[in-house]
């Protein structure tokens, strides 16, 4: 077991070392970074003593030391249009976009399962026919036009929700603004929640279906109803938990790409987060913002597929293999 | 057909199992007859496919969609549980009628330990404590031969070897104390080294609690140890039922004493197992009249125009073959 975790952390610091490798790329030699930061009246010389200040002239190798080691300390330099550290921009914007992954992808997860349970269960009755052919919209839809067409029934014609913004928001601690504690940062919430959750709440639905329908079949499904036991407890007891080992998988990559793709809702919804400052920061070639974002969703995924991991151990025995051994 | 005096644990009478297909209904059995009474070993043996686990399926009501029982009855001690509605089937499951299915290695949860199994089951069925169902799962174990059994009942079943996990599949089928127990094909996935283990064990515990057993194979030599009488079945029918030694020594079907003649023994010289001419029928093209008739040497004008019913021979035997009714053979009548 520890040394499991320990194996996937050493495999987690190199997928990171990977990525900071790109991201270093691209801070580097996509564009030159002294063009995006001067004027086009900047001199030759004031050009080439911004370059030694920054120590774009040391190798390369060096720069990759130093990259890694700011990144280290949560340093990814000035953003070249707004002036400010990165860091700080992307921590003010963040809590926006965690809220909203974590309410459409909490959405997603819950409707997703029950949905998936249902239509696995009722295989032939209206309803699931119905839930499935629905399911196939959601799937084929592209998220920007689904986030259009709810902003146009809800906000503009129906003028119940809000069509875009956070709402109001409540500061809790130093950093972290929060849109759960008002109304209207509530109300904000619903559209770009179900915009970003639509997609994963159908995949989730699916998946769920798809496995359920497959232990169903299973010799232990088939010995549980033999032995008597109540419908209740075969479905949920006995089919449910063995669909969990693949459903945890993908909706914890899910979650990671929520948070990735919030870019396209975000934009929709003109939503404060860091995925509206990632398109814009690649509008204005912002190298820095780009990279620290990539950076960062690297790390998302990183710590949940490590999470994940670890809830296979909590789900499926057979994975605790240490005990077996010595019980032989 | 058997002793009239105790009354049969389990009577099946005219079974007609269908499956609607694209090319039509397939009949899996037609018109299955047979008794088990209290406390006997009944085998059933046959070909794949000649109906032995739908016949079980049936009994327990766990037939799978889209196949169905069109006709006929099932009994048991003289209650119809064919038309029960399912909370009542449910019922039965497991408390009246335990079932052993073939593979050990899939028939557990891999999920919940041996005695999360055990003691839901037993809890399902009987109103006692969770210590209580945990106190008479480990004694089961025990029984079944579990060894340091309150120690291992708190293992994953990829624990156990598969052996052992048949075991397990043994004790979580009698932890309700069912009357009667279906075995389907219990030891075909198992290391022939244990397979003569798990059919003694499920033998004797059986025998202690005075629970009758239907034991599906297609293993005679499992049949010839365990069974007081066995069935035969032939492409959804029964050909002959019996006491087992009878069958054995003397088969009345040719059916059947072309399956016997297939056995390899050592103590007797042959010089080649027999073998029966031509394979099984499938079922959308079961022949005219008997079933075996184009398979079978000693066939005659009747078995190619009308299906023989079961015929009660002396000594509890019935056998569905048109060589036993006096009124159709005359001369033939030799056997």
């Amino acid at each position: 077991m520890i040394a499991f975790i320990i194996r996937r952390l050493i495999q987690s610091i190199i997928v990171m070392v990977a990525v900071a490798a790109v991201s270093f790329a691209l801070f580097r030699f996509v564009g030159d970074p002294i063009n995006s930061m001067v004027g086009q009246e900047a001199s030759i010389d004031d050009r080439q003593a911004l370059r030694d200040s920054l120590g774009l002239n040391d190798p390369i190798i060096t720069q990759f030391g130093r990259f890694i080691g700011n990144a280290l300390q949560g340093e990814f330099g000035i953003s070249y249009r707004l002036q400010m550290p990165v860091t700080e921009l992307i921590m003010q914007r963040l809590p926006a976009t965690l809220e909203l992954a974590l309410v459409s992808g909490t959405l997603a997860f819950i409707t997703g399962l029950g949905l998936g349970v249902y239509t696995a269960l009722r295989r032939r009755g209206v309803l699931s026919n119905v839930i499935m052919t629905g399911s196939l919209i959601g799937v084929s839809l592209p998220t920007f036009l689904i986030g259009v067409l709810l902003i146009w029934v809800f906000a503009v014609e129906l003028r119940w929700l809000p069509s875009n913004g956070r709402g109001e928001v409540v500061s809790i601690g130093s950093w972290w603004s929060t849109g759960f504690l008002t109304t209207s940062g509530r109300l904000a919430l619903i559209l770009p929640a179900i915009t970003l959750g639509l997609y994963q709440m159908t995949l989730i639905m699916r998946l769920v279906r798809a496995e359920l329908l497959e232990v169903l079949r299973s010799d232990f499904i088939k010995f549980a109803r033999a032995r008597g036991l109540s419908a209740r407890a075969v479905n949920f007891g006995h089919a449910l938990k063995n669909t969990l080992v693949p459903v945890i998988t993908i909706t914890g990559l899910q979650l990671g790409s929520i948070i990735a793709f919030a870019i396209i809702t975000e934009t929709v919804f003109n939503w404060p987060g860091v995925g509206a400052l990632f398109i814009s920061s690649v509008r204005f070639v912002d190298v820095p913002v780009m990279s620290a974002y990539l950076m960062m969703i690297a790390l998302i995924f990183v710590i949940i597929n490590l999470i994940v991991d670890l809830l296979y151990y909590a789900v499926d025995p057979r994975l605790r293999v240490d005990r077996a051994a010595h019980s032989h | 057909m058997t002793d009239a005096k105790t009354e049969p644990l389990l009577s099946v009478r005219d079974l007609v199992v269908e499956f609607p297909t694209r090319r039509g209904v397939l009949r899996a059995l037609d018109r299955v007859s047979f008794d088990i009474m209290p406390g006997e070993v009944l085998g059933m043996v046959g070909e794949s496919g000649a109906g032995k686990s739908i016949t079980g399926a049936s009994i327990i009501g766990l037939i799978e969609p889209p196949g169905r029982i069109a006709s006929g009855e099932i009994r048991l001690k003289g209650e119809r549980i064919d038309t029960l509605g399912p909370e009542a089937m449910r019922r039965v499951r497991g408390r009246r009628i335990g079932m052993v299915f073939q593979d050990p290695l899939t028939s557990l949860n891999p999920l919940y330990t041996v005695a999360q199994q055990l003691t839901e089951t037993i809890r399902t069925h009987i109103d006692i404590s969770k210590g209580e169902a945990r106190k008479r799962a480990i004694a089961l174990l025990d029984r079944v031969g579990i060894p340091a059994a309150a120690r291992r009942i708190d293992d994953y079943p990829h624990h156990f070897s598969g052996g052992m996990r048949q075991r397990v599949v043994i004790a979580l089928a009698l932890c309700a104390e069912p009357e009667l127990v279906i075995a389907d094909e219990p030891t075909t996935a198992l290391d022939v080294s244990v397979q003569s283990q798990i059919i003694e064990v499920l033998k004797d515990i059986c025998a202690e609690r005075g629970a009758a057993v239907m034991l599906i194979t297609h293993d005679m030599g499992v049949i010839a140890e365990t069974a007081d009488r066995v069935a035969v079945l032939y492409a959804g029918r029964m050909a002959e039922i019996g006491p087992v030694r009878d069958v054995i020594t003397e088969a009345l079907h040719p059916y059947t004493a072309g399956l016997m003649g297939s056995i390899p023994t050592l103590t007797q010289e042959t010089d080649r197992l027999v073998q029966i001419p031509g394979a099984m029928p499938r079922l959308h093209a079961i022949p005219q009249g008997c079933a075996f008739n184009p398979r079978c040497e000693r066939a005659f004008a009747p078995c190619r125009e009308t299906r023989p019913d079961l015929i009660s021979r002396e000594g509890g035997r019935d056998v569905a073959c048109w060589l036993y009714d006096p009124a159709r053979t005359g001369e033939l009548r030799d056997a």
